[in-house]
């Protein structure tokens, strides 16, 4: 498997670190309740599909990034920089 | 049909044409007391326990595809007892208790072997997490043994005890841990609940759950619609996407887990050996390949197939810790899906919905837990009430953060557990 | 026999090998399978099961049936293809599964009772009595099953592992492959061409046919030589593609041919990571037998083996051959054995309306029901199209049913290859592995021609895909364009047992066994019948057991499907997947600067994490490791102390918002902290437990470096970086990890300062450095670090240089110390002072505490959030109830604690249910003068004074407990503050 980094190019996976699901970019505020922040640390949609998650270039540049990735067929739809990203943009 | 040494004998004698089907091919009938989604390990548990434990028979397993033809089919075969928090360790240790002695259960030979499992460590720390592991165990009424470094090399005498990278500092032994002939138990399962007049259907993919005001009446499938006053969730790997189709988000993240088997070799590898460093688990299996495996590849993924870096991994560590095994080839890899949850331990609950019943998160304990998962799920489902041994596996836990079960102790993120 | 002409051996020289222990002669360019074969061996191996008499049957690594064991100790490799073992001086093969030899095998009793031992007869018997199957049946199925034997010795050859990367792979370098690669190498693609046999050029080496006007293994060997010529192109023989995986990457093993592997130092095989842009699948088609009562004989062999034998290696694999098949391939190799002058028994052609222009006897419309032998092939038996059976003397039978494509690495990905009927065999589909193109036999086309044609097309895809004009191409050369002509046929009916999987002994009764039982679909038969499981993976077999099973079934198979194709293609040693991590290459060694001289004292070295810290320096006189942890233990309460704490992770965070960042990471404030001091600061998960703790100093205005622990240095940077670029992406902030840069010493005891005051270059003043500060110091002239910490409640400080200064400082502060009374400490030592002090380390913070737990709540600041801090806030995070960190020393007559010990109330059975908590960390306080312990129980800090029970099953030590406050010395903290 292999990942296009905005900053670096094509890598392989073994680069990268993956963390879930890119609804961790939302982070409720703290008084947002107990279902909010159920939500956003434990329920996922987990979709057999295209989904938006987060991963590191962890071995490379270090740079957080939202990979639109298909789970069903690991096909990659892109990348970009958590930094300017944004859940859902 | 009652299987025995004496039948096969007869049967070889007259031509072994007197074999029978080990289960029917019923059509689904319209309305049933009970459907179970999922005719994979646990499904089948489930339903054979409905049967033999609760007298529940007007009951239908729909399974999408063939029997048995998910993780129950595709796992490494371990079976053991040997977990240490509250909730996981009294539902493993009920799970082994009904393990010894199914092949009697079921009149099924499924070859639990209770050939002992030794996991290893590597640092003082590591020692003292173990003592309080097998110490968990003891005080649930399990069996642990504690092993120096000299203890572990009478056991394993192959591994590289002289330049290994982690170097053996001693081992936990679980004598009861084991194997089993995965196939065999779904197989089992199914014929003893077949038998008893549970209707296992194929191919039959439930593409709905009918809820009507508050509480399901029935499920819409690939083959008609069937009504059910109660439906169990048994679909791990797609536990998610079901659980969908009630408006249901679950805690659960699907991930690939990949398994390896040699081909056959004579008896080199007598236990199970689990080495924690290296994330590297293996047996032998009776036919003669060694069968193992290693932690998840890490990516969310349905795609039931793995990827190289974990492959090599798993290999590395195999060669680190073990190298007479370098020359056994790999013949087969695979990968299976799994039910990742935020804790590592598994959910046997009522749904918030009247009437449906989830069993699903194993991450990867699924296969060890079929007979204890179907036992203590048929429980919930027939009576309403959790069974002693998965009280604690409830859905709520992570919201209200009571008695989470977090054995890895790697927090909220569903891979890393 | 070897025929007196012929063949691509290189008959000028000889080599001798040996086989079970005789002697034999063959040539370069042999296989073992060839030699064997030349010398009259047929009898090379026993079936799994029924341990049946069994000869090679193929002429590649499909091979079910010569499988054998070469080499000893540390390099016994068994269940090697004899087809695929190149015969070199001295080979040394031995049988396996036989005993006592394969000749006359015990085992081959088996068979006697076969009717018994029918698909899945195992999961209906050895279950009475109870305690047998562990006892007695499975130690002796155990020990009947298996293929070859490991040796037991630790692997002693070298393996290797490589990358490459290209533009276009073409795997497979027969007719196909190389068009394809000769048309993508021209138009200037990077090309990497890797073929499994030691010879480019696929069939043609094993065919009579022209290419070009020349032997096709002429035209080939000039091909390969031009693309070897060629900057971009890699050509990769004895190179095996074993799986396709995602964007282009694929897996190949390689093997060294065997006088390169002998060289010093050089590898046996090389598994590589190949990344391609795109991919020309080009892997031919495999032959398929048919079954028919007794098809497993020695001597029986698919037809285009017997071409192989013949054209390639001058080898007559009998002296009387019947050639049996339902295509035209049967006449070719009539035709090719009458060439080189073997006598062809037989023609037989399953389709009755075959003709037949060669002068042999001809039978349209004949089976082959049946054969004759012991332990090699003696008669045929034949039932013609009139339906007269007869026999036919003969020592081999070619038999061809048609041949599969080799679609594997097309499926690798999950996808399902199509039923084709005009070829009747599964063909690819197109687009199963994004960037793949398929071409040659393995795409269906089926004649020489053809492949060229279908191999120039797939090379005309992938160059437009890959942006690069195709060049105007020479057209593909002149070849044989025979049609392909099939009429399917999957078994003979008739008595007796029929084989589909050889090595698996599985039969056609089997799998119809399996449909009766309702093992109808085609995993469940597989998996009832291990049809396909064994090592050759049902490359000779599935696709014939399908049809049986279709049959059975009333399907057709398409209908049917096929099970799933998984990687490796070929089995994959272990030691090759994961060569380089043998001994220390599994994982890095990380080594502080202070290791070669605390190795140089004697100290064992032990891993924490990646790295090796010392446990204790022995001094002379010392025989056990508690007297030289005491000792240390005393000289930093009493004296000083040093030790090397550089493996604790250093974060550098520098910018306008690194304060208001470390307010939101940690759950204390560190934007208040003075520039010049340092804070001891706490860290959660999002989900409310701890992930870390430790100091973080605040250098300048902008700028602070925080400390972590070593076991969590790598995933706290991960954290900040997430927290950073994820959660706060606006702020005015930076950071980078220094762990490797500073090598930092803690310099311990009441002492600690007048040593320090021999190394600095200005002492300390006093005032200047109350506890808790830091700031720039230097020391020799360098530009250094000073904290004012401590982690063994000592007047202490920790000393950072920059790293390559830190050998020396390290030899410079352990001689001061040992001048002043006190010395260097281990790991050991740092342990039992910290326990002294109940300070934490990774026994605490596993993962599964909060600061509720750990007593640290009030570090939690309410005025401000951070990250975890509403999900520790869940009511199930704050249960009274939990068990709270507590302090614990023995008041019975058992004076030892130990870590993973339970608690328990006095009264109550040592069992889960009264199970209250568990130790953490225990040691011997040589301060105290007795045994301290850390540990968490229910309620704990409401129980300070009350008496538990600790019990250790494992170790057979139980003791009573007193609980107290986890800070055993010293609570005020005034001897770190003084």
């Amino acid at each position: 498997m292999r990942i296009t980094c905005p900053i670096c190019g094509a890598r392989d996976r073994r680069e990268f670190y993956y963390q879930g699901a890119a609804v961790a970019l939302d982070r409720p505020l703290p008084e947002a309740g107990a279902q909010a922040w159920d939500d956003y640390l434990h329920n996922r949609d987990n979709p057999a599909g295209p989904t938006r998650e987060l991963w590191q270039h962890e071995a490379g540049c270090g740079a957080w990034l939202v990979v639109a990735r298909d789970t069903a067929t690991h096909e990659m739809l892109g990348a970009e920089l958590a930094m300017t990203a944004r859940e859902g943009a | 049909m009652r299987f025995s040494g004496l039948r096969v004998l007869k049967e070889g004698l007259t031509g072994n044409k007197g074999w029978q089907p080990h289960w029917r091919d019923p059509e689904p009938k319209p309305a049933y007391d009970m459907v179970i989604i999922g005719g994979g390990g646990h499904g089948l548990a489930t339903a054979y326990y409905l049967a033999r434990e609760h007298g529940l028979t007007n009951v239908a397993v729909l399974e999408k595809g063939y029997l048995g033809g998910g993780n129950v089919g595709r796992n490494t075969t371990i079976v053991r007892g040997n977990y240490f928090l509250p909730g996981n360790s009294e539902f493993y240790s009920h799970s082994l208790k009904l393990w010894e002695g199914l092949e009697q259960e079921l009149n099924y030979n499924v070859m639990h072997s209770q050939r002992g499992l030794i996991n290893l460590f590597h640092s003082d720390g590591q020692r003292d997490a173990f003592a309080r592991r097998g110490n968990a165990m003891i005080n649930q009424g399990d069996d642990a043994e504690l092993l120096d470094r000299d203890g572990v090399r009478a056991f394993l005498p192959y591994l590289d005890f002289d330049n290994a990278r982690f170097p053996v500092y001693g081992g936990l032994y679980h004598p009861r841990g084991g194997t089993a002939r995965h196939d065999a138990v779904a197989w089992g399962y199914a014929r003893g609940a077949d038998a008893r007049g549970v209707d296992l259907i194929q191919n039959c993919e439930v593409t709905g759950i009918d809820i009507d005001g508050g509480r399901v009446t029935g499920v819409q499938t690939s083959r008609g619609a069937i009504g059910a006053k109660k439906v169990g969730v048994v679909v791990a790997g797609r536990s998610s996407q079901v659980a969908a189709m009630a408006g249901l988000r679950l805690p659960i993240e699907s991930h690939i887990l990949q398994a390896f088997v040699t081909e056959g070799l004579k008896p080199c590898i007598d236990h199970v050996v689990s080495f924690g460093m290296g994330h590297f688990y293996i047996s032998q299996s009776d036919k003669g390949g060694l069968v193992f495996g290693g932690d998840l590849d890490f990516h969310a993924s349905y795609a039931q197939r793995g990827n190289m870096p974990m492959m090599e991994h798993v290999m590395e560590a195999g060669m680190t810790l073990m190298p007479m095994i370098g020359k056994a080839r790999v013949l087969r890899s695979w990968g299976g899906i799994m039910d990742m949850t935020p804790d590592g331990s598994p959910v046997i609950d009522r749904a918030p919905v009247e009437g449906l019943y989830l069993n699903c998160g194993w991450c990867y304990g699924g296969f060890k837990a079929v007979p204890g998962s179907g036992h203590c799920f048929a429980h919930l489902m027939a009576t309403d009430r959790p069974h002693e041994a998965a009280a604690r596996f409830r859905l709520d836990r992570f919201r209200t953060g009571h008695g989470l079960m977090d054995e890895e102790g790697t927090g909220s993120q569903h891979n890393l557990h | 026999m070897r025929l007196s002409r012929g063949g691509l051996i290189d008959r000028d020289r000889t080599l001798r090998f040996s086989f079970d222990g005789r002697g034999y002669e063959g040539f370069a360019g042999d296989t073992l399978a060839s030699a064997l074969l030349a010398n009259g061996v047929r009898l090379m191996g026993r079936s799994f099961k029924y341990h049946r008499p069994r000869g090679v049957m193929t002429a590649g690594s499909e091979e079910p049936n010569a499988l054998v064991t070469a080499g000893t100790g540390g390099r016994q490799e068994p269940n090697l293809r004899a087809t695929m073992l190149e015969l070199h001086e001295g080979v040394a093969a031995r049988s396996q599964n036989a005993w006592p030899s394969l000749d006359w095998d015990a085992l081959a009793l088996n068979d006697l009772f076969a009717p018994f031992f029918g698909a899945g007869f195992y999961y209906k018997t050895f279950m009475w009595p109870r305690g047998f199957w562990e006892k007695v049946y499975e130690p002796l199925i155990r020990r009947a099953a298996g293929l070859g034997a490991l040796s037991g010795a630790h692997d002693a050859v070298i393996y290797e592992k490589a990358h490459a990367h290209c533009d276009l792979l073409v795997i497979g370098a027969g007719p196909a492959g190389l068009m394809a690669a000769r048309d993508a190498a021209r138009a200037g693609a990077d090309v990497i061409v890797a073929d499994e046999d030691s010879v480019p050029g696929g069939r043609l080496n094993a065919e009579t046919e022209a290419v070009a006007g020349k032997p096709g293994h002429v035209w080939a060997r000039e091909m390969a030589a031009e693309l070897a010529a060629m900057d971009n192109v890699r050509l990769m023989t004895r190179t095996t593609v074993t799986g396709a995986y995602d964007q282009g990457s694929y897996g190949a093993l390689e093997r060294l041919p065997a006088d390169v592997a002998a060289r010093p130092g050089a590898p046996r095989e090389c598994f590589w990571r190949i990344v391609a842009r795109r991919t020309v699948l080009a892997a031919g088609a495999l032959e398929r037998p048919v079954a028919f009562a007794g098809n497993d004989r020695p001597g029986i062999m698919m037809a285009g083996a017997v071409r192989a034998y013949v054209n390639r290696w001058a080898v007559a694999p009998g002296r009387c051959v019947v050639v049996f098949g339902n295509n035209d391939g049967a006449h070719r190799t009539a035709s090719d054995l009458l060439a080189a002058g073997v006598h062809v028994a037989a023609l037989i052609d399953s389709r009755a309306d075959a003709r037949c222009d060669l002068d042999v006897p001809f039978h349209p419309g004949a089976r082959v029901c049946g054969s004759r032998g012991r332990k090699a092939l003696e008669a045929v038996e034949v039932a013609f199209a009139s339906g007269r059976r007869d026999k036919i003397q003969a020592d081999c039978l070619a038999v061809s049913g048609g041949w599969n494509p080799t679609v594997h690495l097309a499926c690798h990905m999950g996808r399902r290859p199509e039923w084709d009927d005009g070829i009747a065999a599964f063909v690819p589909r197109a687009g199963m592995v994004p960037g793949m193109w398929t071409a040659g036999a393995c795409a269906g086309a089926m004649s020489t021609h053809d492949c060229f044609r279908s191999g120039a097309e797939a090379a005309r895809g992938a160059l437009d895909d890959l942006g690069l004009k195709a060049p105007a191409a020479p057209a593909p050369p002149r070849a044989e364009e025979a049609p392909y002509r099939i009429a399917p046929l999957w078994q003979v009916p008739g008595k007796g047992r029929a084989w589909l999987d050889f090595l698996n002994d599985v039969t056609v009764k089997d799998v119809a066994l399996a449909a009766r039982e309702n093992f109808r679909s085609v995993e469940h038969m597989k998996r009832y019948t291990t049809q396909g499981m064994a090592p050759d993976q049902g490359k000779n077999s599935n696709v014939n057991a399908l049809a049986v099973l279709a049959d059975a079934t009333g399907r057709t198979i398409a209908e049917t499907g096929t099970t799933t194709f998984r990687p490796p293609y070929v089995p994959v040693p272990i030691a090759a997947m994961g060569a380089g991590a043998q001994g220390q290459g599994f994982a890095p060694r990380r080594l502080t600067t202070s290791h070669t001289a605390s190795q140089a004292m004697g100290a064992p070295m032990i891993e924490a994490g990646l790295w090796f810290r010392p446990s204790f320096f022995p001094r002379a006189g010392e025989s056990h490791w508690r007297q030289s942890c005491d000792r240390e233990v005393a000289h930093v309460r009493q004296a000083v102390g040093v030790t090397d704490v550089s493996t604790l992770g250093k974060i550098d965070i520098q910018g306008a918002d690194a304060g208001r960042f470390l307010d939101f990471v940690y759950t204390n404030t560190f934007s208040t902290l003075k520039a010049g001091r340092v804070r001891y600061g706490l860290m959660l998960r999002e989900d409310g437990h701890v992930m870390d703790d430790g100091t973080t100093a605040r250098l300048g205005a902008d700028h602070y470096v925080m400390t972590t622990t070593t076991a969590a240095a790598g995933q706290v940077m991960r954290h900040l970086e997430f927290v950073h670029q994820c959660l706060c992406p606006g702020w005015d902030l930076s950071m980078i990890s220094v762990t490797e840069q500073w090598a930092q010493f803690a310099v311990a005891g009441p002492k600690s300062r007048a040593l320090l005051d021999t190394v600095l270059d200005a002492p300390i003043d006093g005032d200047a450095w109350p506890f808790m500060a830091c700031g720039p110091v230097r020391v020799g002239g360098v530009d250094a670090r000073l904290f004012r910490i401590s982690f063994s409640g000592e007047h202490a400080y920790e000393l950072a240089v920059p790293v390559r200064y830190g050998e020396s400082l390290f030899g410079q502060l352990v001689a001061r110390a040992e001048d002043m009374g006190g010395g260097a400490y281990g790991m050991e030592a740092l342990n039992v002072l910290r326990l002294e002090k109940g300070l934490l380390t990774h026994a605490e913070l596993h993962g599964r505490t909060t600061a509720f737990d750990l007593g640290l709540e009030r570090m939690l600041s309410p005025k401000k959030d951070c990250i975890g801090k509403a999900a520790a806030a869940r009511p199930g995070l704050t249960d009274p109830a939990r068990e709270r960190l507590v302090g614990l020393k023995p008041v019975g007559a058992i004076k030892q604690l130990t870590a993973g010990a339970h608690l328990f109330d006095e009264a109550d059975a040592a069992t889960r249910e009264n199970a209250r908590g568990y130790v953490t960390s225990a040691a011997f306080s040589p301060t105290l003068g007795h045994a301290i312990a850390l540990g968490f129980l229910s309620h704990g800090p409401e129980r300070h004074g009350d008496m538990v029970r600790m019990v250790d099953h494992l170790r057979g030590i139980e003791t009573l407990c007193e609980v107290t406050p986890p800070t055993f010395f010293d609570p005020d903290g005034g001897r770190a503050r003084d």
